[in-house]
């Protein structure tokens, strides 16, 4: 266990959250022998003590303080305080993803070059290319144990791939398989292989699954390097006359106000919390809040292209059986605009428990129509669709000042509304995935609308230039070398890749920048 | 008094029970829910729900309600009704009790003006279901169907009836009970 570092100890890096960007950054840097406290709002749990129950599993892990909506998303509609579904708890929520892990594509960097200019989309270039990116996935795939690459198999394929796999391949995709998927199909670093439990979004039970609660954190803290202070909520950071960070003020667990010093810190609460403490942080010298001069704080707030297709068929499925989503056709991924929408999508099997599957499969719709297709369950197969959707300044993250959390700071309001080209790609998504399943003899397809953002990103952007966004490429921010942002807020453009194996790649890559420039004193 | 469900209190013939006569009353949507003093009664599926807070009338209609909503055929009146359970709980508060009361007679009203009998005695599901979509968009409607949504489909027992098989890590998984079993692609 890491050794508590002093609240005066101004030669500590801290960090802003545990989760995928945090929690690696924190480990990262710990092994690099630098001193790290990550600070984090939620709890720390065990493994074991996670349930294999979606509303339980949701009462103990999802982020559930006060946030409100607003915009022409359903969610709004139907979840006006839940616009995320995403974890308050040590390892973030790299306790609930799915694990499924691809790097993005050479084009996705580059938007604005190869998809031109679009109107009221947001399209910037990023400041990286994946041949510079490419090194980091690889040392992401590695320590993630990312199946299909290392030499690591793929997963077996549950009763849910083989429906999609049959699908796909008689709708003409060649690209299917049980995905790259940071998930253990033989034991691997100490964690044993995945024994099909089927409840990967509610924190795996097995350990097969990698977060940086299981995978990250405990590595970090052998070193002594690292300490990770729980049930700590950073209301603000604070800077001084010269405008750099000198640290934090955060509400420990009885509701104590501390100040932990630090020579950087980097945010990583995810890309709704992340902004808001930006914004949170405005000073008589910083009025509109940190690191935002080029007013993109909270901005181009992306959150993919999602929808889901589920099909009933005469014979039993039982979906929910294994891995939740080892499953992909990567062919609708290209770039292709004869489609009539610029950007690509994955498909990915999906399986949601019943409960979850009443809540979300159409939410707020009752009657027959609704309650024939809950009928269907056992006979239910499941897909996942995820795309680029595109960037645009008013989709943002902003304070709420008639709404106070507990600790009496403005919520953060989260506006959405999709671009004709998400809308588009995500009706050309629904007809491909319910062809799929047509083809393989579904009696029904059911169109499901996006759930709760689980994928949140781009509120804080990388920007060649500092009037564009709000950190460079190596997640710094223009306005003040030591605040850092390390998740996923960091998009500059969305890709249609899960981005989990991108925030890690980066951050991996951000603790290199990080060692070097303090070695060298520039920060 | 607590409110209570008990799936083995004696069915049918026990002394003091709903007679013939009354369960052939009941006939219409309520179908086998009977009024007997504070209690809702079921004397097929042999439960009985002890009503206090609310009129136990109300808590009849509101069970016919969820089913409407969320029609299972499969699923026994029990699912429903412990479903509702919070409603009838929960109007200790003055607050939701004027909320659910008010609209089970607003649904009353409907029902009264289209077919001279109460919403659960409407004969048709259509018919019900119709006058719902008049109140769909009311503050009674939504909190019934939200609180409904979770209430019924995560109780554990109506899990299997789905083919749901609910927790798995304390099984082992699914590695050895039929993770690939599909064989009729
Ligand atoms: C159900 C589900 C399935 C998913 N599946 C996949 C998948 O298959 N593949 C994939 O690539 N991605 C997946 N994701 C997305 C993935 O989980 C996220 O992209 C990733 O975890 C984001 O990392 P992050 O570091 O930005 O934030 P998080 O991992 O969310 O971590 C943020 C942490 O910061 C803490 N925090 C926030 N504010 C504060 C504060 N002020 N003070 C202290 N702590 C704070 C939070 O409590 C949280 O623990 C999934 C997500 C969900 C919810
Ligand atoms: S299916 Fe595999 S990865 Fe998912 S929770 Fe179970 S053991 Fe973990």
């Amino acid at each position: 266990m890491g050794a508590p570092f002093d609240l005066n100890d101004d030669s500590v890096v801290v960090i802003v959250g545990s989760g995928a960007g945090g929690g690696t950054l924190g480990t990262e840097l710990a092994l690099k022998g630098i001193k790290v406290v990550i600070l984090e709002a939620g709890q720390r749990h065990n493994m074991e003590d996670f349930i294999n129950n979606e509303w339980d599993s949701f009462a103990q892990l999802a982020w559930k303080d006060m946030r409100t909506t607003s915009g022409s998303w359903r969610v709004h509609k139907n979840f006006p305080n839940l616009p995320a579904w995403i974890v308050k708890a040590v390892g973030g929520s790299s306790i609930h993803w799915a694990g499924a892990s691809l790097r993005f594509q050479e084009h996705e960097f580059r938007t604005r070059s190869t998809y031109g200019d679009l109107q009221g989309a947001n399209l910037l270039d990023w400041p990286v290319t994946l041949a510079e990116m490419e090194p980091w996935y690889v040392k992401a795939e590695d320590k993630m144990g990312v199946t299909r690459t290392n030499g690591i198999p793929g997963l077996p394929g549950n009763n849910n791939f083989k429906v999609f796999e049959a699908g796909a391949k008689k709708v003409g995709y060649t690209e299917v398989s049980t995905g790259h998927m940071a998930i253990n199909s033989q034991p691997r670093h100490d964690r044993g292989s995945c024994q099909q439990i089927g409840f990967c979004f509610q924190g795996c039970k097995s350990g097969a699954k990698w977060s940086t609660l299981i995978a990250e954190i405990p590595v970090g803290e052998d070193t002594g390097n690292l300490e990770v202070r729980s049930e700590c909520m950073v209301l603000q950071i604070e800077h001084d006359a010269s405008g750099k960070v000198t640290g934090v003020v955060y509400a420990d667990k009885d509701g104590n106000h501390q100040r932990q010093k630090a020579r950087i810190v980097a945010v990583a609460g995810n890309s709704i919390e992340s902004p808001r403490l930006l914004l949170n942080s405005a000073s008589s010298m910083f009025p509109d809040g940190l690191a935002n001069s080029s007013g993109q704080v909270g901005r181009n707030y992306m959150r993919h292209m999602t929808g889901s297709v589920y099909g009933i068929f005469e014979k039993p499925v039982h979906m929910y059986r294994g891995t939740t989503m080892a499953g992909v056709v990567r062919d609708e991924a290209r770039f292709d605009t004869k489609r009539g929408f610029v950007g690509g999508y994955e498909m990915e099997t999906l399986s949601l428990g019943l409960p979850f599957m009443a809540a979300f499969l159409d939410p707020g719709a009752w009657g027959r129509s609704f309650s024939t297709a809950m009928d269907g369950y056992a006979n239910m197969a499941g897909m996942w669709l995820v795309g680029e959707d595109m960037p645009q300044e008013t989709n943002r993250i902003t304070l709420n000042t008639d709404v106070k959390d507990q600790y009496g700071l403005p919520v953060a309001n989260v506006h959405f509304d999709d671009h004709p080209n998400d809308i588009a790609m995500r009706n050309y998504a629904y007809r491909q995935g319910a062809a799929m399943y047509e083809a393989v003899g579904a009696t029904r397809t059911m169109p499901t609308p996006p759930y709760p953002s689980t994928h949140n990103l781009g509120s804080n952007r990388m920007s060649e230039k500092p009037r564009d966004g709000v950190v460079n490429k190596h997640g710094q921010t223009h306005d003040i070398s030591n605040l850092f942002v390390s998740d996923g807020s960091q998009f500059t453009t969305g890709g249609a890749e899960n981005p989990t194996l991108t925030i890690v790649a980066l951050a991996i890559r951000q603790a290199e920048f990080i060692a070097g420039e303090m070695s060298k004193k520039t920060i | 008094m607590t409110t209570l469900i008990d799936r083995r209190s004696p069915p049918r013939q026990s002394p003091g029970g709903p007679s013939r006569r009354s369960l052939l009353a009941g006939i219409g949507a309520a179908g086998a829910l009977m009024i007997a003093g504070g209690a809702i009664i079921n004397p097929r599926e042999a439960w009985g729900l002890e009503v206090t807070n609310l009129k136990p009338e109300t808590m009849r209609t509101l069970i016919v309600m969820a089913r409407d909503i969320y029609p299972h055929d499969r699923l026994a009146d029990q699912f429903y009704a412990v479903a509702m359970k919070p409603y009838e709980t929960g109007s200790t508060d003055p607050a939701l009790k004027q909320l659910v009361e008010g609209g089970v007679a607003a649904l009353d009203t409907i029902a009264q003006g289209e077919h001279g009998v109460p919403y659960a005695q409407v004969g048709w599901e259509d018919q019900r279901v119709a006058i719902l979509h008049k109140m769909e968009h009311t503050a009674f409607f939504e909190k019934v169907r939200s609180g409904l949504v979770v209430g019924l489909y995560n109780q554990e027992e109506v899990w299997p009836i789905f083919g749901y098989e609910g927790s798995s890590a304390d099984k082992g998984g699914y590695i050895n009970r039929g993770f690939n079993d599909l064989a009729w692609l």
